[in-house]
């Protein structure tokens, strides 16, 4: 025993009195023998050792150690049960400066929040994490936990664990190590003074690792619970010692401190002038307010037609040409499954007055690039509105005398030209040609933006001029 | 600047980082998903975090840590991605952290489908966490305002320390129209009450445990008080042609889109109507609304829903006037028509019985 001088004095990084407490504010609310108590000694010893008092940020879970802030005087963030790690990535990343201690239970880390320290260990998130392996829920009670040895009687285990009820204890360290992220992964034991030097040794390379800039540092802490336990805090330290190491054997899973990378620096953020630029904010350009006071326009289209026609393309050009020429737009596509299971539609307005409404119930312009589209959009048409059509002939059975047809097959026009895909901007010219929609400069305006290539630019201008010879009325 | 085409979901991205946002977490739902795929594209670009999350629980919990530290941070999300938040959103009210979260809302309930709905008024405006706590929701109709109200609801968030949703059904998310941003950037500095990892804040705690049942009846007031606050001087919301109107059409996102085709077509027909937009969900138009049922014959609420905001319209009515409901569901959309049609039935039934008014 006299292997060690006993100190008796506070860490600096301990407030001196507990004022966020409401009663007894000399002594903590853990009780006699507790693995918490001990363990915030070891984490307070470090931080003052490393100088890093100002800069940590100590996060702490639901559990009896929920209170931690009432301890440390350091920066403290408390939260949701089990959601430590991801709490303590977005401070780490908000601060890359500061050193995030993320300190959590057995139920709160090995329960309900497995996600969180599986994805945040396999991140490799820069922090530290203690995880306080104590077998049971102290702070509810003593309820079973994923930790809890086998064959343990608990308040909802009172015949024992079983292997058929909850399955085995849970592996946390060993599973972390399975990760290629971690840096640092031990598990300790808070089962004798030995054990606890020990274990104040590991809580401080993890700290230092995070300090160095390394990544993911872990240390589970056997820990006892001598109330839950039912035991006298001699005998608590003793099981840890004597049993819990049987289950949990202490070793150094992980060591990647000499090898591993220090993190990337994150880029120097722009001046805050160029942040519009970045977005693709645009900066004022010309539009022809001419137009503006041109005849009323209410165009309502609906294009429709197989997902890979152009369908979206073709309504932006025509939104797009819109604006640039001064008038009221807007585009609405259909999205998701409908993408998916092939067919595509969107809905188009164009107009002199300002748009109450996106959607387009009654169309004065169909678009219609297959069969179906016909089908089910035909009879919504206006009278005296327009329907283009893709197609050699309107399908059999399919009339109506009071809007306009423009028959072709477009796709195979498209084909001739060099791309059965430039059938959306023959339709387009057709339509452009039939109607006093837009001025084809807009159109040309809107495709040079929107076109990605110029051989595509080039082949859809051939395609609008052909589409407006195309336009034959039927 | 020029007005740009521009989705709805890309819009109020732009508009956060305009606004000073500088982390983003999420997990992808459509029809949200642009939303974090433009923060992934664009917040590296600004010195900002963009980070994918394992689900939705972990992502509001980011949310909770990087508001902790005062920068202005964001979510995005639809109806069971919110479902799963709502935990994080309680704790983020209750802890008072400023923060911004966009519902794109699509069906439910359930897995539902992706198709725009309005169903998630319940769980955003009446908060489906648990305690004594408010959001703030904000309610845009256009893409021009998915950028402006996103901006206005970092103000909010900030002013409040409260989270702010800006709930938008999959229409609003997914259209294009012209939209015009500021010219000009800001970037808040972090408020005094942040953690930050520094001398100055070591003494700062984030948390919403309040063990002393008078300490948490106490902080409870504080937050209560600070939503009659935001019932004063926040709320918000559009009248068009309300002044002489028969019947009130009430409706908000595209519904109200819709409703305002239905008041041009009503009244090129020679029916008195007109329309009630809150923009602002909570708090909610009550005096607005209150004020029209003395004036007004009926009103009509229309949502992509079974009916969920026409229970804050009935309250504000009190029962002096009717409150009709129409709506479609599961993705589908009233036309303008239907709706007249409705609209009409509503006008004959009032001129037959015409209602007996409470003058109170
Ligand atoms: C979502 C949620 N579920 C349940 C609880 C109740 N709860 C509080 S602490 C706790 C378990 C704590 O056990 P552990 O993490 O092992 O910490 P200990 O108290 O043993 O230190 C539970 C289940 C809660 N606060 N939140
Ligand atoms: S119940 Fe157990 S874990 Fe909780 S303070 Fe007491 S000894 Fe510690």
């Amino acid at each position: 025993m006299s292997d060690f001088e006993v100190l008796h004095q506070k860490a600096r990084s301990f407030y001196a009195t507990f004022e966020r407490k409401a009663e007894l504010q000399h002594q903590t609310h853990y009780c006699p023998g507790c693995g918490h108590g001990i363990t915030h000694k070891l984490i307070a010893q470090a931080i003052d050792e490393l100088g890093i008092q100002d800069r940590t940020v100590l996060i702490s879970p639901v559990g009896c150690s929920v209170f931690a802030y009432y301890y440390f005087d350091v920066g403290n963030i408390q939260v949701a049960h089990g959601r430590a790690p991801a709490a303590a990535t977005a401070v780490k990343r908000s601060l890359p400066n500061s050193i995030v201690l993320s300190y959590q239970g057995d139920g709160d880390l090995a329960a309900i929040g497995t996600a969180e320290i599986l994805h945040a260990a396999n991140r490799g998130e820069p922090i530290t994490v203690f995880f306080i392996n104590n077998a049971i829920y102290g702070m509810t009670g003593g309820q079973v936990a994923p930790t809890t040895p086998l064959g343990s009687k608990t308040i909802t285990s009172p015949f024992g664990r079983s292997v058929w009820n909850e399955g085995y204890p849970l592996h946390v360290s060993e599973v972390l190590a399975s990760l290629e992220a971690p840096v640092y992964i031990e598990r300790v034991a808070l089962g004798n003074n030995k054990m606890i030097v020990r274990a104040g040794r590991a809580i401080k390379k993890a700290i230092e690792n995070q300090i160095n800039g390394l990544g993911f540092s872990f240390i589970e802490i056997l820990s006892p619970c001598p109330t839950i336990w039912k035991m006298q805090p001699q005998d608590a330290q003793a099981w840890v010692r004597d049993e819990l190491t049987k289950i949990y054997p202490l070793s150094i899973f992980r060591d990647k401190t000499l090898e591993a990378q220090r993190r990337p620096e994150r880029a120097e953020a722009p001046a805050l002038e160029k942040i519009p630029e970045i977005l693709g904010c645009q900066s004022p350009r010309s539009v022809d307010n001419s137009i503006c006071q041109s005849a009323a326009k209410d165009f309502r289209i609906k294009i429709a037609g197989f997902g890979g026609q152009g369908v979206l393309i073709l309504g932006e050009i025509l939104a797009e040409a819109g604006l640039d020429a001064g008038l009221q737009v807007s585009w609405l596509p259909s999205y998701g499954p409908e993408m998916r299971s092939g067919t595509s539609n969107c809905q188009v307005r164009i107009a002199t007055q300002p748009i109450d409404s996106p959607l387009v119930n009654r169309p004065n312009v169909l678009m219609a690039l297959n069969e179906p589209s016909l089908h089910k959009f035909l009879s919504a048409v206006e009278p005296g509105g327009w329907v283009l059509y893709n197609g050699e002939n309107l399908p059999a059975g399919v009339a109506r005398h009071d809007v306009n047809f423009i028959v072709r097959p477009f796709t195979a026009l498209g084909d001739q030209l060099g791309d059965a895909r430039a059938g959306n901007m023959i339709m387009l010219g057709a339509l452009l040609k039939a109607t006093s929609l837009i001025e084809e400069k807009w159109i040309d305006g809107a495709m040079r933006r929107l076109v990605k290539s110029e051989r595509w630019l080039d082949l859809d201008r051939k395609a609008l001029a052909l589409g407006q010879e195309e336009a034959i009325l039927k | 600047m020029r007005k740009q085409l521009m989705k709805g979901n890309e819009a109020v991205l732009r508009g956060a980082i305009l606004a000073g946002c500088r982390a983003f977490y999420s997990y992808p739902i459509t029809p949200a998903s642009e939303i974090g795929e433009t923060a992934a594209l664009l917040l590296p670009q600004v010195g900002g975090t963009f980070l994918q999350s394992e689900s939705e629980t972990a992502a509001v919990n980011m949310l909770y840590g990087a508001a902790s530290t005062g920068i202005r941070c964001m979510t995005a999300s639809s109806g069971p991605g919110i479902s799963l938040m709502q935990e994080g959103i309680s704790y983020l009210a209750g802890a008072e952290l400023p923060c911004v979260i966009a519902d794109i809302t699509r069906g439910g309930p359930g897995l539902g489908n992706i198709a725009a709905e309005q169903s998630d008024y319940f769980q955003v405006v009446k908060g489906g966490g648990h305690g004594c706590y408010r959001t703030l929701v904000l309610a845009p109709d256009s893409v021009q305002e998915m950028c402006d109200l996103t901006m206005l609801a970092f103000d909010l968030a900030d002013k409040y320390r409260n989270p702010v949703f800006v709930l938008a059904d999959g229409f609003i998310g997914q259209m294009m129209e012209p939209v015009e941003f500021p010219e000009r950037a800001i970037l808040p500095a972090p408020p005094a009450w942040a953690v930050r990892g520094t001398a100055e804040t070591r003494k700062n705690f984030i948390t919403s445990i309040f063990l002393e049942p008078d300490a948490l009846e106490h902080h409870v007031l504080k937050l209560h008080s600070k939503y009659e606050q935001a019932e004063r001087e926040e709320t918000r919301y559009e009248a068009v042609q309300t002044d002489d109107a028969d019947v009130v059409l009430v409706g908000y996102g595209i519904s109200a889109r819709i409703l305002k085709s239905v008041v041009q077509l009503g009244r090129a027909q020679g029916l008195r109507l007109g329309l009630l937009r809150p923009i602002t969900l909570y708090p909610f138009p009550t005096e607005a609304i209150r004020s029209l049922a003395a004036t007004a014959s009926a009103f009509l609420t229309v949502e992509l829903s079974t009916g969920q905001m026409i229970e804050d319209v009935r309250l504000a009515v009190e029962g002096r006037r009717p409150v009709e409901f129409y709506g479609r569901s599961g993705g589908n959309v009233p036309s303008a028509e239907d709706v007249l049609a409705v609209v009409r039935n509503i006008i004959k039934r009032c001129s037959v019985s015409e209602p007996e008014v409470a003058h109170v």
